[in-house]
């Protein structure tokens, strides 16, 4: 398991590296001098000059990335142009509020996606498949930034069943930073429970078909048994492995839902960052998202090789 | 010269042979043709691209023309779908709308397409070093979530409708690469493959007669999939404010100042929505149609 799970970090090595140029890169690519910027209208050379050395610019591009991806590797992302805090800081702050709505949005996709993805594989090609289907195809093609300001209209606008908006610290008051993100989550949660139960449905349809499951009918174990502790615990395998994999749709839903009912978290973050030019703050969200993806799948095969019992014995 | 990489013509007489019917071609038309929601997918695309080319014909008002004396106007016969927060008629901002949206979806597919499938036939052909770069660089950029980086690479170059397109093509081609290359690396090992490089036939040609048609069909079903994921990723963009440009329409920032006045005109919400759903409903149906039939596994 040691062993497996170092030889899956040396391979994330190079690619993490490339990320970080890539990263880097956009910052080359952008338009404009941000030293400019700086100094002003005056535009003094001495002072361009000096924020040039200040910002050692004036090494070559390859010593620029060296002298950026030590700060990376000490937690130093830079500063933000718009509030002079540093990056580590602002992302450290906003992080958890995103935790928050993606647990929850986890959840809620955890509990709709897998029950229906079992239930329409059980029946299959009966009505009950067929809605179910339906309904997830339909989560899949909502755009869920309307989904969003359409929930707002009727249930916090029309109904005034829970708040439209806003933001209460877990720390804060439990109850009213849960109904608060109920909205958000449910919003964030149902693209996902869509993938989850097509998933879901495929898995148990292969596991349905083998013949462990064939042998657990003829034995005469009542099918709830059969479904749930033979079927179901071998189609687990990769709907774990899934469930990991969708940090990246967690992520980047969150920037629009986050948007819609202004939520200060990490989506709000980078949108902010994007209108105000603050490209180091943009820098910072993407190699963070993207390190975080690339645990999450080292996290997924980990999760594999734990629930495969064929894996460990290797 | 000339050999044809799979040994079917169509010519138009066959088609009633009941045993010539049997040739893939048609095989896979009657099966898209047989499965009910694929059709539907297809009805629905088919809509809305008619829709994105009539519109300068339909007697609609111009969809950036002011009207002060019908702000937010509810539906009715002059403005069947309401007017927005500055007299604009909503139902023709949707029409017009529909070409940014299928614009933005069938270009930046494009753009993955032309970037991604020569890429991923050089790593899956090739092999080597060259799949080592192209296939490391490609994890590199699987790992940023999509709409993480098309947000990222449309705020540095800029918001247009032109730059929304580029930075979801570009964001998107890592899956182009990876899929190819993995049906490359699956039909190089077929016979006929192997057949081409015993004849002595130039590289070029294999790749062009033997494997591009033949990765072919997954790779027009993901780029139909792929189509509906950009529209939404254009929408999200737009919506965000880094795609399309006031005043020209785009259902994404339609639903940006809609949410602005929910509580007095919510029917400025409601259009863009469901325009958004229906065009990208008809396209996950149609490619999910598509992958059955041309599925070789289900015949």
């Amino acid at each position: 398991m040691l062993s497996f799970l170092l030889r899956r970090i040396v391979i994330a090595i190079p690619t993490v590296i490339l990320i970080s140029i890539f990263v880097f890169g956009l910052q080359k690519l952008l338009p404009g001098d941000p030293i400019l910027a700086m100094a002003g209208e005056e535009r003094d050379p001495e002072v361009i000059e000096f924020l040039r050395e200040k910002y050692r610019l004036n090494d070559p591009i390859p010593v620029q990335y060296l002298n950026w991806i030590k700060g990376v590797l000490t937690g130093d992302l830079g500063i933000s142009l718009r509030t002079n805090q540093p990056v580590t800081e602002l992302i450290g702050e906003k992080l958890p509020v995103t935790i928050q709505l993606a647990v929850m949005a986890l959840i809620f996709a955890l509990v709709i996606g897998i029950p229906a993805g079992i239930l329409s594989a059980v029946k299959k090609g009966t009505v009950t498949d067929y809605i179910a289907n339906v309904v997830a195809l339909s989560g899949l093609s909502i755009p869920n930034f309307w989904l969003g300001i359409m929930l707002i209209l009727l249930v916090a606008v029309k109904w005034r069943l829970l708040p439209a908006s806003g933001y209460v610290p877990l720390s804060e008051d439990f109850s009213r930073s849960i109904t608060t993100m109920i909205m958000p989550a449910f919003v964030l949660g149902t693209a996902l429970a869509a993938t989850l139960m097509r998933h879901t449905r495929s898995a148990m349809l292969g596991v349905l078909k083998s013949d462990y499951v064939r042998t657990a009918r003829a034995k005469g174990l009542a099918e709830r048994r059969v479904i749930l502790k033979h079927a179901f615990r071998n189609a687990l395998t990769p709907i774990v492995t899934l469930t990991a994999l969708l940090f990246g749709e967690l992520v980047a839903g969150a920037v629009l839902t986050e948007q819609i009912f202004t939520i200060p978290g990490f989506g709000k973050l980078v949108v902010d960052a994007v209108f105000n030019r603050d490209y180091a703050v943009v820098q910072g969200i993407v190699l963070v998202t993207a390190v975080g993806f690339i645990v999450m799948n080292i996290l997924a095969d980990a999760a594999y090789f734990v629930l495969n019992p064929r894996l460990r014995k290797q | 010269m000339a050999q044809p990489a799979t040994p079917q013509t169509i010519d138009p007489q066959s088609a009633a042979d009941p045993v010539l019917s049997a040739r893939p071609e048609n095989r896979v038309w009657k099966k898209f043709r047989s499965h009910k929601s694929a059709m539907l997918g297809g009805f629905l695309v088919g809509f809305f691209i008619l829709m994105a080319l009539m519109a300068p014909i339909l007697p609609i008002p111009d969809p950036v023309a002011t009207d002060w004396g019908a702000v937010r106007k509810a539906p009715s016969a002059a403005h069947p779908f309401g007017t927005d927060e500055i007299g604009r008629d909503v139902l023709s901002r949707l029409v017009w709308g529909a070409r940014a949206s299928l614009m933005a979806g069938v270009v930046s597919v494009g753009i993955a397409l032309l970037a991604g499938v020569p890429l991923g036939i050089l790593a899956g052909y090739f092999g080597g070093w060259t799949d080592s770069v192209i296939s490391r660089c490609t994890e590199a950029l699987l790992a940023a979530p999509f709409l993480i980086l098309a947000i990222a690479l449309a705020a540095f170059l800029g918001p247009s409708l032109g730059n929304a397109m580029i930075a979801i093509g570009l964001s998107a081609t890592p899956i182009f690469i990876r899929l190819t290359r993995g049906q490359v690396i699956s039909v190089k090992a077929e016979d006929y493959v192997e057949g081409a490089h015993a004849t002595g036939l130039p590289t070029h040609r294999i790749l062009t007669r033997y494997i591009f048609p033949n990765i072919l069909p997954p790779v027009l079903v993901q780029a139909t999939l792929t189509i509906a994921t950009a529209i939404i990723a254009e929408a999200s963009l737009s919506f965000l404010g880094l795609g399309q440009q006031p005043p020209a329409p785009s259902w994404g920032s339609m639903l940006n100042t809609a949410k602005n006045f929910l509580s007095q005109a919510p029917w400025m919400a409601l259009w863009p929505g469901i325009a958004i759903f229906l065009v990208v409903l008809g396209f996950n149906l149609l490619g999910d149609g598509l992958r059955d039939a041309l599925d070789p596994r289900e015949h």
